[in-house]
């Protein structure tokens, strides 16, 4: 009983307070961070530098109307934002965010981020179709395109880890790395493929073709107004939070930091949680700056990098790590 | 016409894997990121924030501005228009109204003030006709330029708020002075 009362409790802080809270952070930090990198001051009026501006933005989507336009096709329109949020919200469920702090300890780990994730893709893709626009519709095919393809790269570029380590369970590999080294420093590579891949995932510049903002508007939510596009708009917030974790988890040493021992009890799970917390941050903050200084890939270009480059350069990674890791194990 | 051949550049691996070139970019952004940075705890010393915060911060408008028409004092703080009309018939868009009168002793060289003076701001095009055509430099183009009310009443400024307006400006001839 106390179990499952635990585990609720964590999921509704995790899924109720904290996700939905780093969400709403990001947006503010997009606006300033942006306006910084591009010389300006941005939004600093509402509360202190601004920091009630999302607030401000929430009260704004509440009080609009939520238009439903008479040409889409309503049951999947209404449908496609939650599809869209809520694989976002069940792929942070594997992360060990803090010490035994994991919502789900599943032994299967990662698969499972990867296969909620490609739900993920049905939202965008939904939304695009039942909005009956030709931009939505667009921009719903080349996000469908963009994900599958991506994806494989995705999947691939965490194979050597899985090599290493010998194990799916996250807290194993973030253990793994306690005892060892950061594995980023032995798959740095494939750490670059995960991290470019991860881009294309979450539909981020440079790789935002879905949204493409100069030629489809605003993409598969075109159509959409109110509360149903602020959840299109959190999703990839807390897309980005999901693939930044898995970064942190998987090649930046998780929630462990190395040469440190933390105290055990309370006090090591809150140390924990805001060493894990920094690390995701940083690769937030890389998002936002990597927005703000690459251009959109051509919608080529985009295919040739994730077929061409990415996806043999992930395979090759594999065969590079179960190589050497043979050697080892022959030569030792 | 001669034709330019161009050749295309060959690109080295580290230029064709497109890494070198995203550091480069980031390491750009990052730059201005700090500046702004740097400049929000200094403000008064800004070198890469381009930002005005309006309310606080205004133009520097220069001497030349045409802004709101306002009637202007001489240094001894004494009305320099004369009521001759000048200006109300030059104007434009008919925005300014006078109504003259004389003054009850006569015994200066002026003979008349404007018993009320008044320029309708919604009116007014800021051309500076007034200004130019006015012979005692009496009426003048001052900086200021943001008029904002809530009542159309108020964008009518009568004499009191021209001369708040215009305040007192050096006069070289001192008509007042000469009989």
């Amino acid at each position: 009983m106390t179990f499952v009362l635990g585990k609720l409790l964590n999921i509704l802080i995790v899924a109720g307070a904290v996700l939905p809270g780093i969400g709403a952070v990001m947006v503010w930090a997009e606006r300033r961070v942006s306006a910084f990198m591009q010389d300006r001051l941005g939004p600093n009026r509402v509360g202190p530098a601004g920091l009630l501006q999302p607030i401000a933005d929430l009260l704004k989507f509440i009080f609009k109307e939520d238009v439903i336009p008479g040409h889409v096709n309503k049951p999947l329109y209404v449908l496609a934002p939650a599809l869209s949020l809520v694989p976002a919200l069940i792929a942070f469920c594997v992360v060990p965010y803090a010490r035994g702090m994991a919502i789900a300890e599943l032994n299967v780990g990662i698969l499972l981020v990867f296969s909620i994730s490609s739900i993920a893709v049905y939202g965008v893709s939904i939304g695009g179709w039942a909005s009956n626009s030709k931009y939505s519709l667009l921009g719903g095919v080349r996000s469908s395109a963009q994900m599958i393809s991506y994806e494989l790269a995705l999947g691939a570029s965490c194979v050597p880890v899985f090599l290493l380590v010998g194990d799916l369970n996250m807290e194993a590999i973030v253990q793994w790395q306690k005892a060892h080294c950061w594995l980023v420093l032995p798959l740095a590579p494939a750490w670059i493929i995960f991290l470019v891949s991860s881009y294309a995932e979450t539909n981020r510049l440079p790789f935002d073709l879905p949204e493409a903002e100069t030629e489809l508007v605003a993409g598969y939510h075109v159509e959409y107004s109110s509360m149903k596009f602020a959840l299109f708009f959190l999703a990839e917030y807390i897309h980005m939070t999901t693939a930044s974790a898995l970064s942190v988890a998987l090649f930046f040493g998780g929630y462990e930091l190395p040469f440190v021992t933390l105290p055990e009890g309370v006090w090591g799970t809150v140390l924990s949680g805001l060493i894990f917390f920094a690390k995701t941050s940083f690769f937030l903050f890389l998002f936002i700056w990597v927005r703000w200084t690459l251009p959109r890939f051509r919608y080529d270009q985009l295919m040739r990098l994730g077929w061409k480059i990415l996806f043999p350069a992930s395979l090759g990674m594999v065969v590079l790590t179960a190589g050497g890791i043979a050697l080892w194990e022959a030569f030792r | 016409m001669k034709t330019r051949v161009v050749k295309r550049p060959t690109l080295r691996f580290g230029e064709r894997i497109y890494l070198s070139a995203v550091v480069k970019g980031l390491l750009l952004t990052i730059r201005h990121f700090f500046g702004v940075c740097r400049d929000l705890l200094n403000w008064k010393n800004k070198k890469t924030a381009i930002t005005m915060q309006y309310p606080e911060e205004r133009w520097d408008f220069k001497d030349n501005f045409r802004g709101a028409p306002a009637l202007v004092m001489d240094q001894f703080g004494r009305e320099k228009c004369v009521a001759c009309q000048i200006c109300e018939f030059v104007c434009p868009p008919k925005a300014i109204t006078i109504w003259p009168a004389e003054f009850a002793d006569q015994q200066n060289t002026i003979e008349k003030f404007p018993d009320r003076f008044e320029i309708d701001m919604l009116r007014c095009i800021y051309c500076g006709y007034c200004e130019e055509a006015c012979p005692e430099e009496a009426i003048f183009l001052v900086k200021e330029a943001e008029l904002v009310h809530t009542d159309k009443q108020a964008f009518i400024h009568d004499k009191k708020k021209l001369y708040e307006m215009g305040g007192i400006r050096e006069d070289r001839i001192l008509k007042w002075q000469h009989k």
